[in-house]
C-alpha cells in the first residue's frame, strides 16, 4: 500500500490518493454526505501526514478523475506546463507548504509558477495549511485583469454591485444601482441575477445597465448572470453584452448538469471578445463556482468537494476571466454546515484560486437554513480582505431580495476600506472622486441632495 | 446620536431591497442593525416550522381536486437539512401507497412540497393551484391527484411523476426563506419525469408570493412553459421562457392574454 503511516502504534492505510485527499480535508458536511470524510480526528491527521509526505509529482502520475472520463481532467493535464512546474517539481506536498510560506515564494515566483500547478496540487497543499497560512500565501499572489477598469492591483479590493430585484423591475433595479454607486461600489461589475430566464427580460436588463454606464461614463462593466446559451443568443440578437457569465464546476459531468460544455465556454469567449466593448482590456468572462456543486449533481467521482472546487478554477483560468467568484455559503448546510465550515472553505477557495492564477473573489454569504450569522460573515470578510481578495459582493443591506440569502453589503465594503485602507479600481476611484461621491482620501463625502446621478434620473 | 437619512431615501419605495439605510461613518446605524437581526430571527424560525399536512390537503380538496399525502425518505427536519439525497426520494411507505393508489397515465402531475419554507406552502400553494386550474381545463390536460409532500426537495417530483406515469410534473416548493420573503414559492417544471433528472432539465418560475410574482402571473408562466414543453418535447436549458416576448408585460386579472 503506497499511502500509509503509523501513528502511536496504529497503522493507517488509504487505498488511493483520492482517499488521502478526502480524509485529509478539514471536516465538512458535504464530504460526510458523500461518505468520503475521515472517520475520526486521528484518521484526519494521519491522512494529512501521508499527504505531507506525498510528492507533488504524484498528482501528475495518478489522476483523481480519470483522463478518459472527464474533459476537465484532460484540460488540466493537456495545459500543464512542466517548465513552470520545475522549481517545485522535487518537493513533497508538505515541503511545498513550507516553500509557499518562505521568502522564496514571492509575488513574481508565484505568478510564474501558476501554470505549472494543477488544481489537485493546490487543493492538496491547502489541506495542510491553517487559516493564517492560507491568508499569508494568498496575500502574496497577484492576479490583475481588465475590461473597462483594472481589477486586482496591489492595495485594492473591488466590489460587484448586485442590484437584484424579485421581479426584475427596472425602476427597482435602478434604485439599487444608484444606492450602490452612491455608496462607492461597483468597480468589479454591475451584475444582476435575473429572476426570469426570458431573453426579452434579460435583453432589457442589459440595455438598462448599458444605458447607465454609457450616460454617466462609469468605468465598469455589466453582466446579467444567465446561462451562457442565453447570452450567446442575446449577442446574436445584438444585445449590449460586456461579460459572459456561467456557473462552472470541477468535472465534465457536473458541468453537463449545468447544461454547459468547455466548447460552449470557448465559443462564448470568442463571441464576447468580437464585440470589442472593453476599453482597457479583454477579459470578458465571469464565472461562479462553489464547493458541493458536483456532489449536488451526482457528478463528484468520489472526490472531496474542496478538490473539485479547485478543479473548477482549472476550468476558469483557461478562459482568461475578468472575475471568478466562489459563492461559498450559498449552497447550504448539507455541504458547509455552519459559520466555521464556511469560513474555512472561503479561505481555501481564495487561496487555491489565486495560486492557480484566477482573479478570485468570494461571495461571503450564508442562507437562513445554515448555522451562521452576520458575525461569521464579518469574520470571513475581514480575513479575506487581509488575504487580498480580488472582489466581494455589494448587496443593499446584505439582504438579497431575489436569491433569498445574505451576502456582504455596501457598508461592509466601506468598513473594510476604513479598516485596512483598501482602494477601489483606480479608474473607478477617479470617477467617484470626479462626481464628488468620495473625498480626496476615497472616503464617502457627505451625501448631498440633488447629486448629479439622482438629478439625471429624477 | 441620530444618523441623517440619505438624500435618495425616496427611492426606497421602488424596491424591497434595503437601500438608503444611512450610515454612521462606514457603518450601519443601530436601527438597521437591529432591524436586520429581527428579520434574520424570523427567517430562522420559519425554516423550522413543520408542514401542516391536513390543512394543506383540505385546502386543495376544497378546489374540487383529489389530494394525496406523501413523505420523503428524510424522517425529520434535522435529517432533511443534512441529507438532500433523502429529500429527493420517497419513503418506502409512501412509495408503496402511491403504487397501490394511482391508476392510469396522466398528462400533468402537481406536487406541493414543503422544501425549506412550509410557511410558503401554507400561504400560497392552494391559491396557486387554483390559479392554474383554468389553464389546465382549457388545455384539456388529464391531472393526477395533487400530491402534498413532507420533507421534500424538488427532485422528489421525478420519482413521483414517474410513479404516476405523468408526461410532465410541476413541483410547487417552498423556496429557501429570505429576510424579506420567508414565504416564497417556486415552481419547477420537468418533462418526462424520472429518477435521475438533472436541474438542467427543468424550468423554474421563482418568487411566487403577493410581494413578488402574483398567483395569476405565475400561473400564466407555468401554463405557458407546460404547453411549450409538451409541444416541443423538452424542458430545461433548451426551453426558453418567452411567455412575455415582445416586451415587459404587466399581467393582471382580466388581462385578455390570460387563459380564461
Amino acid at each position: 500500500m503506497r499511502y500509509r503511516t503509523t501513528l502511536g502504534g496504529v497503522t493507517w492505510t488509504f487505498a488511493t490518493l483520492a482517499e488521502v485527499m478526502a480524509k485529509a480535508s478539514p471536516l465538512r458536511s458535504g464530504d460526510m454526505l458523500a461518505g468520503l470524510a475521515a472517520g475520526s480526528a486521528t484518521e484526519n491527521v494521519a491522512a494529512k501526514m501521508v499527504l505531507a509526505g506525498t510528492p507533488l509529482r504524484a498528482f501528475l502520475d495518478e489522476q483523481l478523475v480519470p483522463y478518459e472520463l472527464c474533459d476537465v481532467t484532460r484540460l488540466i493535464c493537456d495545459r500543464h506546463d512542466l517548465r513552470a512546474f520545475a522549481p517545485v517539481a522535487s518537493l513533497t506536498v508538505g515541503e511545498f507548504r513550507d516553500w509557499l510560506l518562505s521568502e522564496a515564494a514571492t509575488t513574481a515566483t508565484l505568478a510564474s509558477l501558476a501554470s505549472g500547478l494543477t488544481p489537485e496540487m493546490a487543493a492538496a497543499v491547502s489541506k495542510l495549511m491553517r487559516s493564517q497560512d492560507l491568508i499569508l500565501a494568498a496575500s502574496k499572489c497577484r492576479v490583475t485583469t481588465r475590461f473597462r477598469d483594472t481589477i486586482g492591483l496591489p492595495g485594492t479590493m473591488a466590489v460587484r454591485l448586485q442590484p437584484n430585484h424579485p421581479t426584475d423591475d427596472a425602476a427597482g433595479i435602478t434604485a439599487s444601482i444608484l444606492d450602490g454607486l452612491l455608496y462607492g461600489c461597483g468597480d468589479a461589475v454591475i451584475g444582476i441575477n435575473p429572476a426570469s430566464d426570458s431573453l426579452a427580460v434579460i435583453g432589457d436588463l442589459l440595455r438598462l445597465m448599458d444605458g447607465m454606464i454609457g450616460r454617466f461614463e462609469i468605468p465598469t462593466q455589466s453582466c446579467v448572470l444567465t446561462h451562457v446559451a442565453s447570452t450567446l443568443e442575446l449577442i446574436e440578437r445584438g444585445a449590449p453584452v460586456d461579460l459572459v457569465f456561467q456557473s462552472i464546476a470541477g468535472t465534465q459531468a457536473a458541468n453537463a448538469s449545468f447544461g454547459v460544455t468547455l466548447a460552449m465556454l470557448g465559443e462564448a469567449l470568442d463571441a464576447a471578445r468580437s464585440l470589442r466593448r472593453g476599453t482597457v482590456g479583454e477579459n470578458v468572462m465571469y464565472f461562479e463556482t462553489g464547493q458541493g456543486s458536483a456532489l449536488s449533481a451526482g457528478a463528484h467521482h468520489g472526490i472531496d468537494q474542496q478538490t473539485l472546487e479547485a478543479r473548477a478554477y482549472g476550468v476558469a483560468r483557461a478562459f482568461e476571466p475578468l472575475l471568478v467568484n466562489s459563492v461559498v455559503g450559498f449552497i447550504g448546510p448539507e455541504y458547509l454546515y455552519d459559520g466555521k465550515q464556511i469560513i474555512r472553505a472561503g479561505l481555501e477557495d481564495h487561496f487555491c484560486g489565486k495560486l492557480l492564477g484566477c482573479p478570485l473573489g468570494v461571495d461571503v454569504c450564508y442562507t437562513n437554513h445554515a448555522e451562521a450569522d452576520q458575525d461569521d460573515m464579518d469574520t470571513l470578510l475581514t480575513l479575506l480582505a487581509t488575504a487580498g481578495v480580488t472582489f466581494v459582493m455589494g448587496v443593499p443591506g446584505a439582504d438579497d431580495v431575489m436569491l433569498n440569502y445574505q451576502s456582504t453589503s455596501f457598508h461592509d465594503a466601506l468598513y473594510v476600506r476604513e479598516l485596512l485602507g483598501l482602494k477601489r479600481a483606480p479608474e473607478f476611484e477617479a470617477w467617484l472622486a470626479g462626481l464628488k461621491i468620495t473625498d480626496a482620501q476615497g472616503r464617502l463625502a457627505p451625501a448631498r441632495p440633488g447629486h448629479a446621478l439622482l438629478q439625471a434620473l429624477g | 446620536m441620530s444618523t441623517p437619512p440619505d438624500p435618495w431615501a425616496n427611492l426606497a419605495r421602488l424596491t424591497p431591497a434595503r437601500i438608503a439605510l444611512g450610515r454612521t461613518g462606514a457603518s450601519l446605524p443601530t436601527r438597521e442593525v437591529l432591524a436586520f437581526a429581527h428579520a434574520h430571527a424570523l427567517a430562522r424560525d420559519a425554516v423550522k416550522t413543520p408542514l401542516e399536512l391536513e390543512q394543506t390537503l383540505e385546502a386543495i380538496e376544497a378546489l374540487g381536486l383529489a389530494a394525496f399525502p406523501v413523505e420523503s425518505a428524510a424522517p425529520d427536519r434535522a435529517t432533511y437539512l443534512r441529507r438532500p439525497d433523502l429529500g429527493r426520494r420517497l419513503s418506502e411507505v409512501s412509495r408503496g401507497r402511491l403504487a397501490g393508489t394511482v391508476k392510469g397515465a396522466c398528462d400533468l402531475a402537481i406536487v406541493v412540497a414543503d422544501g425549506l419554507s412550509s410557511t410558503a406552502v401554507h400561504a400560497h400553494a392552494a391559491e396557486l393551484v387554483a390559479a392554474l386550474q383554468p389553464a389546465i381545463r382549457k388545455a384539456g390536460w388529464r391531472l393526477a391527484p395533487v400530491l402534498v409532500a413532507r420533507q421534500a426537495r424538488v427532485a422528489l417530483g421525478d420519482e413521483v411523476g414517474e410513479a404516476l406515469g405523468a408526461r410532465l410534473v410541476v413541483v410547487l416548493v417552498g423556496e429557501r426563506p429570505g429576510l424579506s420573503s420567508p414565504d416564497s414559492l417556486g415552481a419547477y417544471i420537468t418533462l418526462a419525469p424520472r429518477v435521475g433528472r438533472t436541474d438542467a432539465e427543468r424550468n423554474c418560475v421563482s418568487n411566487i408570493r403577493p410581494g413578488g410574482l402574483s398567483y395569476v402571473a405565475a400561473a400564466f408562466k407555468i401554463a405557458w412553459l407546460a404547453r411549450e414543453a409538451l409541444r416541443l418535447g423538452l424542458t430545461g436549458v433548451a426551453l426558453k421562457d418567452e411567455s412575455d416576448a415582445g416586451g415587459r408585460l404587466q399581467i393582471g386579472p382580466g388581462d385578455p392574454r390570460l387563459p380564461q
